[in-house]
């Protein structure tokens, strides 16, 4: 969808604030106490939002097949528990290797599995999870959490109302406020500036003194496919949370005289996937893949190192993995991109740049 | 001399001061359930360094609150904790093991935050049939004053996520804050000390000695002092 000129931000978070994914939900049967059982509801659910927002919505499709008692609201993937405070478009990226549209869940109106979720009451647990989120973004960035402390009620409210809508403008005003900036995008003034050498552009910028050092907000989710899956399509149903990897640790940046792309982010993030060598390498090959190596383009591995080698190393984790896909906000971005771009553009409203990476293992991982 | 001077440290440093912190609870409190030192789970491709994990101590059943409740009067003083007046810490150690009927145990683990660059506290309650405890009993386990400290104050409280490494529900103490009293409480010990910060590798005991207080685990004094030396 794209909005008009009026609606604020950029294109690219124009799509993000208006990307939405098609679900069809449909009541566990243990939770069916009517004949025939309801027909499923289908309903349009916003990338940036969560599941459990939807439940005013959802509710009354499914309340007069419900078994008498108290609502705990929960939404299964194929067995999986969906956690809530996951947006609901990275539950997507993540869990639907090849897109599934319309998207078909389970919606449970009783026995909440409180072993694996926190609990989820209602609009206010959502809301509170995502001000915490805000606030820790902050603080990566800040150094401090101040502004989201001292934020009015007002303001809160109206931050919160213009994520609950999908207000792309009333947020980029209520957020202005808090001054939570993200290292400075070059990759956007160079595109106003000069839009014919990209890359001159950058170096001009830098070498003027435009800086692009800081802490930048990431949740990283993993999930490992594998070898003999050559098509996403095939990507066996996860059971389990335990078989993604979460990671929520900053990226720090540091630019000197040269772009940091989403390649360089991830490097950082996943060093391990970045080298072939065992880890105390590390620093050579990172060089090397500096030289112009691909995240995918694993083929400097050198051949010997399979075999017998591979017994006694079979304590490191970077053997034969690879990163076979990354996508963020849906779409799989190249990793040339500068990050700064990536960051401002596809961050969600927390600002969190959430990113799901598929890792292809060519050797089972024993744990 | 490392030290900390913006009330914050790195994970490796984070890695140093548990080693220390639990070595020296071993030492002065011997009877005392210990911590020990869990390494990560083994994640693929993530670990930045190989010492990542955390201290955990399990199984702790909190001390008696009729026999705390006079001692809780003067938690909030305690806070600063400084060398100084010290004496009030003499017979702090308070931590008893029983398996009386009815009585909650509690698992604590301390897991440090990359976003916050502190220790952050996790912590789950259960009775001795292994039915979980919710916030509004696990409350009534804690000093009245904490709980009072707890709905008032903006930097400690207590929310339920999810644990970082065990990827389960779990209270914690939310660590916003953290950095800001840490701060406070590392310009104070160093003044005492006459040094510029304390040693980065005593700073989970600092750190302890405000956080264990909402649970009414303190610190012995000892431990406290080696902080400022």
């Amino acid at each position: 969808m794209v909005m008009g000129d009026k609606g604020g931000g950029t294109e690219a978070q124009q799509y993000v604030w208006g990307g939405a994914i098609p679900l069809q939900i449909h009541l566990h049967d243990s939770e069916v106490t009517t004949l025939p059982p309801p027909p499923p509801a289908l309903i349009l659910a916003p990338r940036i939002g969560y599941l459990p927002l939807l439940v005013p919505q959802i509710k009354p499709f499914f309340s007069s097949s419900l078994p008498p008692g108290v609502d705990t609201v929960w939404f299964e993937y194929r067995g999986l528990p969906l956690k809530w405070y996951i947006p609901t478009g990275v539950l997507f990226d993540l869990l639907c290797a090849e897109p599934e549209r319309p998207w078909n869940l389970t919606i449970h109106f009783r026995g909440y599995p409180g072993n694996v979720l926190t609990p989820c009451e209602g609009e206010d647990s959502i809301k509170w999870s995502f001000i915490y989120a805000l606030k820790e973004a902050a603080y990566i960035i800040n150094g401090n959490c101040k502004n989201i402390m001292n934020m009015s009620q007002p303001d809160q409210a109206e931050l919160w109302r213009s994520v609950l809508n999908g207000q792309l403008e009333v947020y980029l005003h209520v957020s202005s406020k808090l001054k939570i900036y993200i290292v400075g995008d070059d990759f956007s003034l160079k595109l106003n500036s000069s839009t014919s050498k990209s890359n001159q552009g950058v170096n001009d910028l830098d070498a003027t003194g435009t800086t692009m050092t800081g802490r930048v907000p990431v949740r990283l989710y993993i999930r490992s496919i594998d070898e003999d899956i050559d098509d996403l399509e095939d990507a066996p149903t996860i059971g389990s949370w335990e078989k993604i990897s979460y990671i929520n640790r900053p990226v720090e940046v540091h630019s000197e005289g040269k772009c940091f792309t989403l390649n360089d982010a991830l490097k950082a993030l996943l060093p391990e996937l970045f080298t072939e060598a065992s880890s105390t390498d590390t620093r050579i090959s990172a060089a090397e893949v500096e030289g112009g190596q691909r995240s995918d383009g694993d083929s400097s591995r050198s051949p010997g190192e399979t075999g017998e080698a591979s017994r006694e190393r079979s304590r490191l984790p970077s053997d034969g993995a690879e990163i076979k896909l990354v996508r963020i906000q849906g779409i799989e971005p190249q990793l040339e991109i500068p990050f700064g771009w990536v960051v401002n553009n596809l961050m969600n409203p927390d600002h969190y740049l959430h990113i799901c990476v598929y890792v292809k293992v060519l050797e089972p991982i024993t744990i | 001399m490392v030290v900390s001077s913006d009330g914050t440290l790195s994970s490796t440093e984070f890695c140093l001061a548990a080693a220390v912190f639990s070595e020296q609870w071993r030492k002065f409190n011997s009877a005392l359930p210990q911590w020990s030192w869990v390494p990560s789970p083994k994640r693929p491709w993530i670990s930045h360094n190989k010492e990542e994990g955390y201290l955990s101590v399990e199984n702790v059943i909190l001390p008696e609150l009729n026999e705390e409740g006079r001692r809780d009067e003067d938690l909030i003083e305690k806070e600063e904790c400084s060398c100084a007046e010290g004496d009030e810490f003499i017979d702090a150690a308070v931590l008893i093991q029983n398996d009386g009927a009815g009585a909650h145990h509690y698992d604590f683990h301390v897991v440090y935050s990359a976003s916050y660059r502190v220790p952050v506290l996790y912590f789950r309650a259960y009775c001795s049939d292994g039915q979980p405890l919710l916030l509004d009993d696990i409350e009534k386990d804690l000093p009245l004053n904490s709980v009072e400290q707890l709905t008032r104050s903006r930097w400690l409280f207590i929310t339920q996520e999810e644990h970082p490494q065990l990827n389960r529900p779990w209270y914690t103490l939310h660590p916003c804050g953290t950095s800001e009293w840490m701060k406070l409480l590392l310009r104070d010990d160093a003044s005492a000390a006459q040094v510029e910060g304390i040693p980065m590798d005593k700073y989970l005991i600092s750190w302890f000695s405000v956080v264990g207080q909402v649970f009414r685990l303190r610190i012995p004094l000892e431990m406290m002092n080696l902080g400022c030396t």
